[in-house]
């Protein structure tokens, strides 16, 4: 029996609608003076972050405590890892304690993959695999979009700018926005947004690559920001912030211009007057907020669910597969 | 006197092919005859080889033996028995063993430890540079005279110019060859499989096909300079084929090998990080797997070599960035390029040669052995009995080598060396180890 949620890649469009819809139903329960329903007492979920994260480690931790379950957090610092355990070794002495479900932040692709196929009993939720995919990230995005216009986001044209080349919300948004289907933009330029991304062995017609900002945001509905990591200076990807900020920085000004009806959205932490300036990140179209929000609703949705198929004892996917 | 009767020889460097009698006497191929035409004594050991193909022994120019220094991943004795099962009677073993391969004490070491295994010829590659750090240059005159018949810092690319330069000038006066791993590390800085449209979506750092071209570019260029010879490891990228078939139209001492993984599989192997398909240079795409195949078939690509690198379970169970480079290779070595041949990209002349009289050459080895990956009169009985249409399972128990990094691991191979014999010493018999 097992039930994970790897990743964006190999779930299918109605997985997306039940999670979007179960999430929706979430967020009374973090408008109650009394945060807590008893969904899944007795259910045990480990949190194990072998880097750094604040909003996706808090998100899961609390999505768990408001569902009454037994929440453990590891990280890098308090882990065996450090004694020089390897990370299956960790994962299968955790799973030997019968948690229900392992959500895993690592920092190399396929690091939840790698779990997924050497434990046969416990749930595995990807909460960020190195430059992979951060499937519960594009979820929440997708359910922030839902809260915002009203339904589902379909038909709608989705602009994401920056390190695409690096970014797992990136490739966890492409997959899931063009299975609602949405139009998707990657803009950046060509170190960071090549054009090997839009190969048919890639994402193929799913993404278009634009170099120019203006014609990337054009007539764009959604404007997804990206962090800028520090450290691509120096494997020189860009040259300096500032030059980066210059070609690629998200203006109110730029806006205006070129997609004037946009909303804003940006993963988080933000690097202000980098990727994304102060007037968007605090303006009007910004949904910063609300993705925070909507993050906790998503991951208590995904909590249930998997919880749900476990408990009902099926095998609802197979490796590689999702919810 | 031995006598192998009743096989058709494939000998592309010596006699050709045909039905011929092989006589061997003190370890040399005593005379080799139409079949029939020399009528064995009756004192005479015969091995009937009706049905068969004999060849003469492969030889292997790429195998790492892990011994001295990483003796729980292989050693010579285990794995000079894998490549006698895989029907190679020589190999060559690269310099990457703790301490390195850079003096002649080393060098005298694995020599040693090959001479009490006592089953193929096991000939060291020497370091080119101290400790293959790319510092310094190793002692290249003291290693020949231990016995390395070639030079290389395989596993490392030689990243500077002037040092290769250097070792090329230094090395002809032995006229020694620098065998070649080509790769840019600043290009494929990182990096865990090929670069390409896969990568980008898996996430996976890209070791781009450009940084092993600029790198063979180099190298072709340097061997024009001085005159020097370059062999060119497990070309893996159509442009490094056709950077070769320049070299050689323009009458350049280069030579290149490919390894049987490279011919058959593509990146699309690695799917969901499976570590068992990450190696060095990485599988690459379509059209490089049709651009070596061509390569192979029209002798621009010299040879082929297994570059087996056994690595134990641990160090390919974890994340895949973190997962070692390599398979196994002395095994499925024969089982692979004797598919290629099934599928007619190779002629049986053209595999067989790959993997015997033109690995040799590669290396010069026959000034070493006269007569080595050939059949003729005066040669070494080094022969490889082989049934090319014999279905067995690489099983873990068949595998001799100390290592189980193999994607065929459990899977039907199709083509065994059922008798093998190094200087008429038969140390294989039935395909399992005498």
């Amino acid at each position: 029996m097992r039930a994970h949620l790897l990743g964006i890649e190999g779930m299918r469009v109605e997985d997306i609608h039940t999670l979007l819809t179960n999430a929706m139903t979430m967020h009374e329960v973090s408008e109650r003076v009394i945060k807590k329903v008893p969904t899944l007492r007795g259910r045990t979920v480990i949190n194990l972050f072998m880097e750094p994260s604040t909003r996706t480690r808090t998100s899961f931790e609390l999505a768990g405590k408001r569902l009454s379950a037994d929440v453990v957090n590891i990280s890098e610092s308090a882990s065996s890892t450090k004694k020089g355990e390897s990370l299956l070794d960790t994962a299968i002495t955790l799973a030997s304690m019968s948690p229900d479900i392992l959500v895993v932040r690592h920092q190399a692709s396929g690091a939840p993959h790698l779990l997924a196929r050497y434990l046969s009993s416990t749930c595995v939720v990807n909460a960020g695999d190195g430059t992979h995919e951060h499937p519960s990230q594009a979820l929440l995005d997708c359910l922030t979009l839902m809260r915002h216009f009203g339904e589902i986001p379909t038909g709608k044209t989705v602009a994401i700018v920056g390190d695409v080349a690096h970014s797992r919300v990136a490739r966890s948004n492409i997959l899931a926005l063009s299975l609602l289907g949405n139009k998707v933009r990657l803009v950046g330029p060509p170190t960071l947004v090549p054009s090997d991304l839009a190969h048919p062995r890639c994402f193929g017609n799913r993404v278009t690559v634009h170099h120019s900002l203006g014609e990337g945001l054009k007539g764009a509905d959604v404007v997804m920001c990206l962090r800028l990591q520090r450290e691509r200076m120096t494997r020189f990807f860009i040259p300096s912030l500032e030059e980066y900020a210059r070609h690629y920085g998200v203006s109110e000004k730029v806006l205006r211009i070129h997609a004037p009806e946009a909303v804003v959205l940006h993963p988080g932490p933000m690097n202000r007057g980098v990727e994304i300036d102060s007037d968007v990140a605090d303006g009007e179209r910004s949904l910063v907020t609300l993705q925070v929000q909507s993050g906790l609703a998503m991951r208590m949705a995904i909590l249930v669910t998997l919880a749900a198929i476990r408990g009902a004892g099926t095998s609802e996917s197979s490796e590689g597969g999702a919810i | 006197m031995k006598a192998v009767v009743g096989g058709y020889v494939i000998d592309p460097g010596g006699v050709g092919e045909g039905a011929f009698d092989l006589f061997i006497e003190s370890g040399t191929v005593e005379a080799i005859a139409a079949h029939g035409t020399i009528v064995p004594s009756k004192d005479d050991e015969i091995i009937d080889a009706s049905g068969r193909w004999v060849l003469p022994g492969l030889i292997d120019i790429h195998t790492h033996l892990r011994e001295p220094g990483q003796e729980w991943k292989e050693t010579i004795d285990t794995g000079s028995a894998a490549a006698v099962l895989g029907g190679f009677t020589t190999v060559c073993c690269m310099p990457n063993t703790i301490p390195r391969t850079d003096s002649a004490e080393v060098a005298s070491y694995i020599r040693g430890k090959a001479a009490e295994a006592g089953r193929a010829r096991v000939y060291p590659i020497g370091a080119v540079s101290i400790g293959l750090a790319g510092v310094e240059l190793a002692p290249l005159s003291e290693l020949t005279a231990a016995g390395c018949v070639a030079f290389s810092d395989d596993g490392e690319p030689i990243s500077d110019s002037g040092l290769m330069r250097r070792a090329l000038e230094w090395a002809r006066m032995h006229d020694g060859i620098i065998s070649c791993h080509e790769e840019d590390k600043q290009l494929s800085h990182g990096g865990a499989m090929n670069e390409s449209p896969l990568s980008y979506r898996l996430g996976i750092p890209g070791m781009p096909r450009v940084a092993e071209d600029v790198m063979i570019a180099r190298d072709i260029e340097l061997a024009r300079l001085t005159g020097g010879r370059v062999h060119l490891c497990h070309l893996s990228t159509a442009r490094g084929v056709e950077l070769l078939r320049r070299a050689k139209n323009d009458g350049l001492r280069v030579t290149g090998e490919v390894t049987p993984h490279h011919l058959v599989f593509t990146e699309d192997k690695v799917g969901l990080y499976d570590t068992a398909y990450k190696m060095s240079p990485p599988l690459r795409e379509a059209e490089d797997v049709a651009a070596l195949r061509e390569g192979l078939a029209d002798g621009t690509i010299d040879c082929i070599a297994s570059d087996h690198a056994p690595h134990d379970p641990d160090s390919k169970r974890v994340e895949f960035v973190r997962a070692t480079f390599g398979i196994l290779g002395l095994q499925t070595t024969l089982p692979i390029i004797l598919g290629l041949v099934r599928e007619g990209v190779l002629t049986r002349t053209r595999a067989v040669a790959a993997m015997t009289v033109e690995a040799a050459k590669c290396f010069s080895l026959e000034k070493l052995v006269p007569g080595i990956g050939t059949l003729v009169k005066g040669s070494p009985a080094d022969i490889a009995i082989v049934d090319p249409d014999r279905i067995w399972t690489l099983s873990s128990d068949r595998i001799a080598s100390k290592s189980r990094n193999t994607p065929f691991l459990d899977s039907e191979m199709h083509g065994m060396a059922e008798l093998v014999m190094v200087a008429g010493k038969v140390v294989v018999r039935e395909g399992r180890l005498v």
